[in-house]
C-alpha cells in the first residue's frame, strides 16, 4: 500500500488512486500524419525503466485529479511530486 | 491435577486452573500457560511426529520459532498446524499432535475477523526492554506512539529471566512501564499483536489475537493496518541451534526456552540437564534452572576457556555433545570426552540471531557480524530505527540505552522534540537481556571473547544423517551437503533442494545455520553467502483473519436500484452486472425461464412492457466546450445535435476498438447527458476526465456522474404511447409532436420527469427518467394501469438482438471496430479527428476478412445455438487444429420470429450473407445460414408505433 | 511421507565463461534454460552460454504457481500453449529428471452470464484446436472439486466452469534443474552471478554482451529476461511494448489433501492448487503500478484471501506461511513477443505476463528454432513485434487477464 503524494490532498493510500502509467506522453497533434510505426509507438510503447520513472496517478477516490510524480521503480521510493 | 513439573507461579502470571485435552488425555494447566508450557508441566515430552522421517518430536523453543511441537486444534474449532508454544491455553481446549500435515474442517467457521486502520508518528515493534525504552522516549516527546508486542504481557524476554531493573524484577518493571504508557492519551499499547509485514512507505500490518474464547460478535483476530511516520524495530533475537547427532529428540531444547519455561511459566522442562553451549548466556539459563530445581549435570562448552564461570556444575570446556541416548526422548547425553551423562534434558545454545525479518522485509540490507556470528542490519531503506538485540546489542543495560536512544531519534525524525533523557534504568545484567542472552560470546561492548569461537554451528561427525538443520522439514546436514555436492552454490538453491526454512519457522532457527553449513561445505564465506529473502508474514496468519469482514455479502458491495424491493417482491430473478443486481426475468408460477422470456417478449412486441434501466451510467457533461469535447470522444458528430434531440453514439479507445456506446441527450447548448453501458459507467467517466485533464485542459468542460440521481424506466411496445398519454396528459405524444430521438420534460403520474423517445427494442418506446426517490412511485403508477408487463434483462437482450443491436462486451470483446459491427454510419467521415480514428487505417483493421457482426439462422428453426459456439466452413471437420471463422455472440428463441436465431462475429461475414456455415458441437455439425444482423423489422416500421 | 524423488548427485557445474559463444542467452530462468536445451538437442548448437545475473532460475521460475494448461482462447495462443502441454507430458522422460508433473485438471470458473458466454466460447475454440475442454455446470464442478462453494447464495455464484483434464501442475524448481542439468550435460555453459550490463551492437548487428564477468562475444544474443526485458532490450536500443509489474503469490502450511485439481477464477480472482506435499499454493493479483521490486502490496493479499474464502470456505483456518512476489512484463495484448528484433541476430522472448511457466517447453522449443533458423517457428510467428504496428494483436485479455 504505497503512500502516494497527491499534490492536492496530501499523501493518501494507494487504494484511493488509479495508475496512469508513463507521464508526458502527449496525444499526437495530427494522428493522420503519422506512419503506422509512429502510431504504434504512441499506442503501445511506453518507457519501462528500472529506476526513476515519471508516472501519472489519478486520485479517483479523492479529488479525482491527475498528477505526475517521479518514483524509483527499483525501490518504490518517491523521488519528487 | 498438579504436576511435579510445576513450580509455583510468579505473581501476575495467572493461576486459574484450566482443563484441556491433548492426544486424547485430559490434563490441567493454568491461565497464562501456553499449550506447550502446560504439556511440559504435565510431563508430556513427545508431542508430535516429524513429517518425513516419522521421528518423535518434543518442545524445542518457547515462542514463534518453534519447529517441532506442531499441533492441530480440535475444539472449540478445528485449526491446523499451530505451534504449541504460541497457543494460549484456554479451558476446554482439545488438541492433537501432528505428523507434518494439518486438517481443515469443513464446518463453517463461526468466528469473526476484522481489520482496523491506525496512524501514528512512531510505531515501536516489540515491548522488550529496548522497545519499552523506545516507546517511553518517543511518547515523552508528544508523538503519537503505538507499541505492539506479540506476547500477552510486556517485557519481551524479561519474564523469562530473573533479572531486575531499577531493583524490581524485570517483568514487574516492564508491566509498570507498559501500564504507564497505556495510560497516556497519545499512546496505544497493543499486546498479543504480532507485526508480521513491513511494506512500502512504512505501512506495517499486525494481527491482534483477541481470543478464541471471546464473546459473541467479537472479532477473534484483528488485522491492524498501521501507517507509521517512523518505526522502531525492537524485535529481539532468536537463540541459534547447533547441529549434532539426534539433535531433534524430545528433551533437546534451546537453553533460553528452558529458562523461559522455568521463569515465565514456573515449569520444569526436565529433571536433570546437560547444557551444550558456545557462549555465556546458557550459564544464566543453567543458574535459573538450577535454582528452580533442575539438576545441572554438566555444562559442555565448546570454548577452551569460557568467559563465564559457574560452580554449580561441572564445566567440560573444549568439548561438544556428540549425541543423545534414549529410544524416544533424551535419557542420556554423549560428550566428546567419551562420557555418557544421564539426563532427560539437553539445553542447547549456539549463539543468538538478531530478529531482522521485518528489517529485511522493509528492504534493509544486512551485514555479517563476526562478533555475534550472525547477520545484523547494515543500512535501512525505510524510515526506521533498529534497537537492542535486533541489532546485536544483547546486554540488558545496553538494550535499555539503545532503545531509549532509538525512541528519541524516531520521535525527532517524526518532527517532535525529544524530551530530556530519563536516567537509564539500572539493570542487573546478571546474565540475561532483551532476549535472554546477555553474554553469548559477546561482552557488553560487543567485542567477542578473546580467542574463542563465537559462532559454533556443527559438531563434526562421520555421518550427518541425524544432524538436523530444519527440524520441521526433517532436513539434515547430510541433505545440505548433498545439495552442495550436486553443484548448488546459492543458499536459495539449497533451500529449494532441501526445503530447509520453508516450514512454520520460515528459517527463524534454520536460516543462519543453513547458510553456515553451506559456507562450510563449499569453503565460502558466510558473509558473502548471506541469507534467503525475508518475506511476510513473520509468523503464520490464517486466511480468515486476512479476509476479515470482506466475506459473503460484504465481499463486494451490492448496488441496487430504487425499484429493487419491488422486483424482489414480484419474484424477479437477478443477474449480476458488475456490482449491480439487475432483474433478469420475472417468472410467473409454473413458468421456466424460456416461457417467462417468451411471454415478456410478446408483451413488448404486442402491447407494452416496462424495464428498470436505472443502472445505465449517466454522466452530466457541461461547459462551453462540451460539444467539441464529445465530438472528440465519440466516433460520430455530437456538436450538430439540437437541443431537445438525442443521438446514439459509439466511443472507441485509441486502438480503434469499441469501448462503449449509449445515447447522448442535448439539454442545452452547453449541456449534455451521456448514457453509458451499466458496466462501463465508471470507466467512461474516468476516460472523459483523463482526456480533459491530461490532453485538453483548455476545454471548459465539467463531468459529473448522475447515475444514481435518476431512476430510469424503459416503457416499450406499441401500447406505450397510450400508457404514457394516460399518465402524462400534458405533452402531445403523437409521433409528429414527439418524434423519435427527442426528449421532453413532462409530468408523468404527477412526477417531474424527463421523457426520451428512444428504443432499444425497435418498438415504439419511451425512457422515463425521474428522481431516484420518485422511481418507485412512477413504476407503480405504470403498473397500476394494468397494461404493463415488467420485463428483465434477458428479454431486453432478445429484443435488441432481433433488431441487430450489439451489446458492448457481449457482441464485442475489445477486438471489434464499429465497422466490424456494420456501423460505418456511426463513424463520422466529416470530423477531423476522434479518438481511435487513426487506428482504422492500420493494415489489420482495414482487412476485408475481419470478423463482422452477422445474423445466423439455424437450419432447424427450433435449434438454439449455444452462445460461444464457433463456426467452420464445412460440415465435415478435418483433424485439429481447425481454424475458426468466428463465434456466436448472442443466441435466443424469438417469439416475434417464431424461431431461434443468433448473432455472430464471422470472418468476412457481410460477404457471406446467404452462405451456409456449420457449428460443431460434438456429433454432426449444425448447419446455419448467415443473414444480415437485423432480423426483425429491418425497415424500422415499428418504432413510431 | 517423504514421497519426493531422490535428486541425482550432480545437477550442473559453474564454469568460468569463455570469451565467445555462438549463442548467448541472457537470462537463466526456465525459458532461457529450455531454449538452451532445445538448441543443443534439436539443432546441435552447443556453443551456448546462459548468463544469469543471480542464481539459476531464481526469477519468475522460482516464484510462479506452477499451473500448466493450454486452454487459451485464440488459435495462435492455443497453438503454442498446446505444443508446450504436449511437451510437458513427456518432459520427465525427455529430461531424465523428475519434474512431478501432476495431471489433475484445471477448472476456470464462471460467475456471471458474461463469464459463461466467454467460457463456452473458449471451450468450443479449444476443441477445434484439439485441446481437451469441457463446460461443466455447478454440480459437475462440485464433482470435480468438492470443496468449491457452488451455493447460489454467495455474492458471485459459480455458474459453471471450463474444465481441461490434461492440465496440472509441476515442481517449478525441478523443471529448471532438469533443463539445466540436461543442457549442461550437452556442453551448454550455465553462468550464474553474471549480470549483463550492456549489449554491443555495430552496423545494426549484435556482437557481444558486457557482463559482470567481462565482455563475451556472441554470434547471436537471445533475450530471456522476463520482468527485465525492457531493461535488457534498451541495452541494444530495442524498445519493447512492455510494462513490468509485481505479481504476488502465497503458500500455506502442509495440509491433508482437500483440493484435487486446480481452480481459477477471474471474476472472484483466485487461482489455487494443493501442491504435492500438501501446501495450498495460491496466486494473488497484479499490482497496478510499474515496479521491479519483487514484492507487492498487502491489500492485494487481503483481497485475495477474501476471494479465496468465497469459493473455498474450508480454507478459513489455513494459514499463510509465506508470500512473495515476482516481476512480470506485460504486453498490450497480454500475449508474448517471441522473435527477431530490428537488430540483426538479436532475438527477444518476453511479454509472457503471467503465462510464462506453463509455456516453458513450448517457447524453449520454438525460440530455439527461431534462433537456429533465423526465422520464427510457425507457432511463434504470430507473436511478432510487428503486430503492434499492423494491429494484428492476439488479445488474450478476456481469457488471460488473470490467467496463470
Amino acid at each position: 500500500m504505497l503512500l502516494i503524494p497527491c499534490p492536492w490532498c496530501g499523501p493518501r493510500d494507494e487504494a484511493e488512486f488509479r495508475y496512469g502509467g508513463q507521464a508526458h506522453v502527449a496525444y499526437p497533434e495530427d494522428p493522420a500524419a503519422l506512419s503506422d510505426e509512429e502510431w504504434a509507438r504512441y499506442l503501445f510503447f511506453r518507457d519501462n525503466p528500472k529506476g526513476r520513472f515519471a508516472e501519472r496517478w489519478n486520485h479517483t477516490a479523492g479529488c479525482r485529479r491527475w498528477f505526475n510524480v517521479v518514483r524509483d521503480t527499483a525501490t518504490n521510493e518517491w523521488v519528487s511530486a | 491435577m498438579t504436576s511435579h513439573h510445576r513450580r509455583h507461579r510468579r505473581p501476575g502470571f495467572g493461576g486459574e486452573p484450566l482443563r484441556f485435552r491433548f492426544d486424547g488425555q485430559d490434563y490441567e494447566g493454568l491461565r497464562g500457560d501456553t499449550l506447550a508450557s502446560a504439556l511440559l508441566a504435565n510431563g508430556v515430552r513427545t508431542v508430535a511426529t516429524s513429517a518425513a522421517l516419522g521421528r518423535p518430536r518434543g518442545i524445542y523453543a518457547s515462542w514463534t520459532e518453534e519447529p517441532n511441537a506442531i499441533v492441530q486444534i480440535e475444539h472449540p474449532f478445528p485449526e491446523p498446524m499451530l505451534q504449541a508454544t504460541t497457543v494460549e491455553l484456554y479451558d476446554g481446549l482439545v488438541a492433537t499432535g501432528l505428523t507434518g500435515r494439518g486438517r481443515l474442517s469443513d464446518r463453517p467457521d463461526p468466528a469473526r475477523h476484522d481489520a482496523v486502520h491506525a496512524h501514528c508518528d512512531v510505531l515501536v515493534v516489540g515491548a522488550g526492554p529496548a522497545g519499552l525504552a523506545a516507546a517511553r522516549a518517543a511518547a515523552g516527546s508528544g508523538a503519537r506512539v503505538i507499541l505492539a508486542d506479540d506476547r500477552p504481557i510486556a517485557g519481551g524476554s524479561l519474564p523469562d529471566t530473573a533479572e531486575t531493573v531499577d531493583g524490581v524484577p524485570g517483568a514487574a518493571w516492564a508491566s509498570a512501564v507498559a501500564a504507564d504508557l497505556a495510560g497516556r492519551p497519545d499512546v496505544r499499547v497493543l499486546s498479543r499483536t504480532s507485526v508480521f509485514g513491513y511494506y512500502d512507505d512504512n505501512y506495517l500490518v499486525a494481527v491482534e489475537r483477541r481470543g478464541e474464547w471471546g464473546g459473541q460478535g467479537r472479532a477473534r483476530e484483528r488485522v491492524w493496518r498501521i501507517r507509521a511516520g517512523r518505526v522502531v524495530l525492537a524485535t529481539g533475537a532468536h537463540e541459534r541451534p547447533i547441529a549434532f547427532a539426534d539433535n531433534d529428540r524430545p528433551g533437546v531444547m534451546l537453553a533460553g526456552a528452558a529458562r523461559a519455561y522455568a521463569n515465565r511459566y514456573g515449569v520444569l522442562p526436565g529433571r536433570r540437564a546437560v547444557v551444550f553451549t558456545a557462549g555465556d548466556s546458557a550459564y544464566a539459563a543453567a543458574r535459573d534452572l538450577a535454582s528452580a530445581g533442575v539438576e545441572i549435570a554438566a555444562i559442555v562448552d565448546v570454548r577452551q576457556a569460557p568467559g563465564a564461570r559457574w560452580d554449580g556444575a561441572e564445566i567440560l570446556s573444549g568439548h561438544v555433545v556428540t549425541g543423545v541416548g534414549g529410544d524416544g526422548a533424551v535419557s542420556s547425553v554423549s560428550v566428546s570426552d567419551g562420557r555418557e551423562i544421564q539426563a532427560d534434558l539437553l539445553l542447547v545454545s549456539g549463539g543468538w540471531n538478531p530478529v531482522v525479518h521485518l528489517f529485511g522485509q522493509a528492504g534493509g540490507e544486512l551485514r555479517y557480524d563476526e562478533g555475534i556470528g550472525s547477520f545484523v542490519p547494515r543500512s535501512a531503506r525505510q524510515a526506521l530505527e533498529v534497537a537492542g538485540a535486533a541489532r546485536g546489542v544483547f546486554s540488558l543495560s545496553g538494550c535499555l540505552e539503545d532503545g531509549a536512544a532509538a525512541g528519541a531519534r524516531a520521535a525527532e525524525a517524526a518532527g517532535f522534540r525529544a524530551p530530556p533523557r530519563h536516567p537509564a534504568p539500572r539493570a542487573s545484567d546478571d546474565g540475561a537481556s532483551d532476549n535472554g542472552a546477555s553474554d553469548n560470546g559477546a561482552s557488553d561492548n560487543g567485542a567477542p571473547d578473546a580467542d574463542e569461537p563465537v559462532a559454533f554451528w556443527l559438531v563434526p561427525s562421520g555421518d550427518y544423517r541425524s544432524h538436523f538443520v530444519d527440524l520441521q522439514r526433517d532436513v539434515t546436514v547430510a541433505d545440505v551437503v548433498r545439495a552442495t555436492g550436486a553443484g548448488l552454490r546459492s543458499v536459495e538453491h539449497v533451500k529449494r533442494y532441501t526445503t530447509a526454512g520453508t516450514a512454520h519457522d520460515q528459517g527463524k532457527l534454520s536460516g543462519v545455520l543453513t547458510s553456515a553449513i553451506v559456507a562450510h561445505a563449499i569453503g565460502a564465506d558466510i558473509a558473502q553467502l548471506g541469507t534467503t529473502t525475508f518475506r511476510a508474514p513473520y509468523m503464520p496468519v490464517s486466511f480468515a483473519t486476512l479476509a476479515g469482514r470482506d466475506r459473503g455479502a460484504l465481499h463486494d458491495p451490492v448496488r441496487v436500484t430504487s425499484l429493487h424491493d419491488w422486483h424482489v417482491a414480484h419474484g424477479a430473478l437477478f443477474e449480476n452486472v458488475g456490482q449491480w443486481k439487475r432483474p433478469w426475468y420475472y417468472p410467473r408460477p409454473g413458468e421456466d425461464m424460456e416461457a417467462a422470456v417468451l411471454r415478456e417478449c410478446r408483451a413488448v412486441r404486442q402491447s407494452v412492457g416496462a424495464m428498470d434501466a436505472s443502472t445505465l451510467g449517466k454522466i452530466d457533461v457541461q461547459g462551453p466546450d462540451a460539444a467539441e469535447f464529445l465530438d472528440r470522444l465519440y466516433t460520430n458528430m455530437m456538436s450538430t445535435l439540437k437541443v431537445g434531440a438525442i443521438r446514439y453514439g459509439v466511443m472507441c479507445r485509441a486502438d480503434g476498438m469499441v469501448f462503449d456506446d449509449g445515447t447522448v441527450i442535448r439539454l442545452a447548448d452547453d449541456r449534455f447527458l451521456v448514457t453509458t453501458t451499466t458496466g462501463n459507467a465508471a470507466a467512461v467517466l474516468d476516460w472523459m476526465e483523463e482526456w480533459l485533464q491530461t490532453e485538453w485542459p483548455s476545454l471548459r468542460v465539467y463531468c459529473t456522474s448522475v447515475t444514481e440521481h435518476w431512476a430510469t424506466v424503459a416503457l416499450a411496445g406499441p401500447g406505450s404511447r397510450d400508457v404514457l398519454a394516460g399518465l402524462a396528459p400534458g405533452p402531445a405524444v403523437d409521433a409528429a409532436s414527439f418524434p423519435f430521438m427527442t426528449w421532453r420534460d413532462a409530468e408523468v403520474a404527477g412526477i417531474a420527469a424527463r421523457v426520451c423517445r428512444i428504443s432499444f427494442s425497435g418498438e415504439l418506446a419511451y425512457e422515463i427518467n425521474v428522481n431516484a426517490w420518485d422511481g418507485l412511485a412512477l413504476w407503480e403508477a405504470l403498473h397500476a394501469t394494468g397494461a404493463v408487463t415488467p420485463y428483465g434483462t434477458e428479454t431486453m437482450h432478445v429484443l435488441r438482438a432481433e433488431k441487430g443491436y450489439p451489446i458492448v462486451g457481449q457482441d464485442t470483446d475489445g477486438t471489434v471496430t464499429p465497422a466490424d459491427l456494420g456501423m460505418d454510419w456511426v463513424v463520422s467521415k466529416k470530423k477531423a479527428g476522434f479518438i481511435g480514428k487513426r487506428s482504422f487505417a492500420r493494415s489489420d483493421t482495414a482487412r476485408p476478412d475481419r470478423r463482422h457482426l452477422v445474423g445466423l439462422l439455424p437450419a432447424d428453426p427450433d435449434f438454439l445455438l449455444p452462445e460461444g459456439a464457433h463456426l467452420v466452413e464445412s460440415s465435415t471437420l478435418p483433424e485439429p487444429p481447425v481454424p475458426t471463422l468466428g463465434h456466436v455472440t448472442s443466441s435466443y428463441r424469438s417469439a416475434a420470429l417464431g424461431r431461434t436465431f443468433a448473432l455472430a462475429l464471422v470472418s468476412g461475414g457481410r460477404e457471406r450473407v446467404g452462405e451456409r456455415l456449420y457449428v460443431p458441437l460434438g456429433g454432426e455439425p449444425v448447419p446455419v445460414t448467415v443473414t444480415h444482423h437485423v432480423l426483425y423489422d429491418p425497415e424500422g416500421a415499428r418504432r413510431d408505433g | 511421507m517423504r514421497d519426493f524423488p531422490e535428486h541425482p548427485d550432480w545437477l550442473w557445474s559453474s564454469p568460468q565463461p569463455k570469451r565467445s559463444y555462438d549463442v548467448v542467452i541472457v537470462g537463466g530462468g526456465g525459458h532461457g534454460l529450455a531454449t538452451a536445451y532445445y538448441l543443443a538437442k534439436n539443432h546441435g548448437i552447443t556453443d551456448v552460454a546462459v548468463l544469469e545475473r543471480g542464481w539459476l532460475a531464481g526469477g519468475n521460475m522460482a516464484r510462479n504457481t506452477t499451473i500448466i494448461r493450454s486452454n487459451y482462447l485464440w488459435d495462435e495462443s492455443a497453438g503454442i500453449y498446446e505444443h508446450a502441454l504436449k511437451l510437458w507430458e513427456g518432459l520427465e522422460e525427455d529430461l531424465g529428471y523428475p519434474i512431478l508433473f501432476s495431471r489433475r485438471g484445471v477448472l476456470n470458473l464462471a460467475h456471471s452470464l458474461q463469464d459463461v458466454r466467454e467460457s463456452v466460447r473458449r471451450v468450443h475454440a479449444n476443441r477445434l484446436n484439439g485441446i481437451d475442454a469441457e463446460w461443466l455446470g455447478p454440480e459437475e464442478v462440485k464433482e470435480v472439486c468438492p470443496i468449491v462453494n457452488v451455493s447460489p447464495g454467495v455474492r458471485y455464484p459459480v455458474l459453471g466452469a471450463t474444465y481441461q483434464p490434461r492440465a496440472g501442475i509441476a515442481k517449478h524448481d525441478y523443471v529448471a534443474w532438469g533443463y539445466a542439468r540436461a543442457a549442461a550435460a550437452m556442453g551448454v555453459h550455465l553462468v550464474e552471478n553474471c549480470e549483463v550490463t550492456g549489449i554491443e551492437v555495430t552496423g545494426g548487428r549484435v556482437r557481444a554482451v558486457e557482463t559482470a564477468q567481462g565482455r563475451i562475444a556472441a554470434g547471436t544474443v537471445a533475450l530471456c529476461a522476463a520482468g527485465h526485458s525492457s531493461v535488457v532490450g534498451a541495452m541494444a536500443g530495442v524498445k519493447l511494448p512492455l510494462q513490468s509489474h509485481p505479481l504476488q503469490a502465497l503458500v500455506s502450511e502442509l495440509l491433508e489433501p482437500v483440493h484435487p485439481t486446480v481452480v481459477m477464477s477471474n471474476a472472484v480472482h483466485v487461482y489455487v492448487s494443493q501442491a504435492h506435499k500438501g501446501e495450498l499454493v495460491m496466486g494473488a493479483g497484479i499490482d497496478a503500478y510499474n515496479s521491479y521490486r519483487q514484492r507487492g502490496a498487502f491489500h492485494i493479499i487481503e483481497r485475495q484471501m477474501s476471494a479465496a474464502l468465497e469459493l473455498f470456505p474450508i480454507f478459513a483456518r489455513a494459514h499463510v506461511l509465506r508470500t512473495w512476489g515476482g516481476v512480470v512484463d506485460v504486453s498490450p495484448d497480454a500475449s508474448p513477443i517471441v522473435g527477431p528484433t530490428p537488430v540483426e541476430n538479436l532475438y527477444v522472448n518476453c511479454g509472457w505476463g503471467t503465462g510464462g511457466f506453463k509455456a516453458t517447453p513450448g517457447v524453449g522449443w520454438c525460440y530455439a528454432h527461431t534462433i537456429a533458423h533465423g526465422e520464427p517457428h510457425p507457432l511463434n510467428a504470430p507473436f511478432s513485434l510487428e503486430r503492434f504496428t499492423t494491429g494484428a494483436l492476439v488479445d488474450e485479455h478476456g481469457a488471460a487477464a488473470v490467467a496463470h
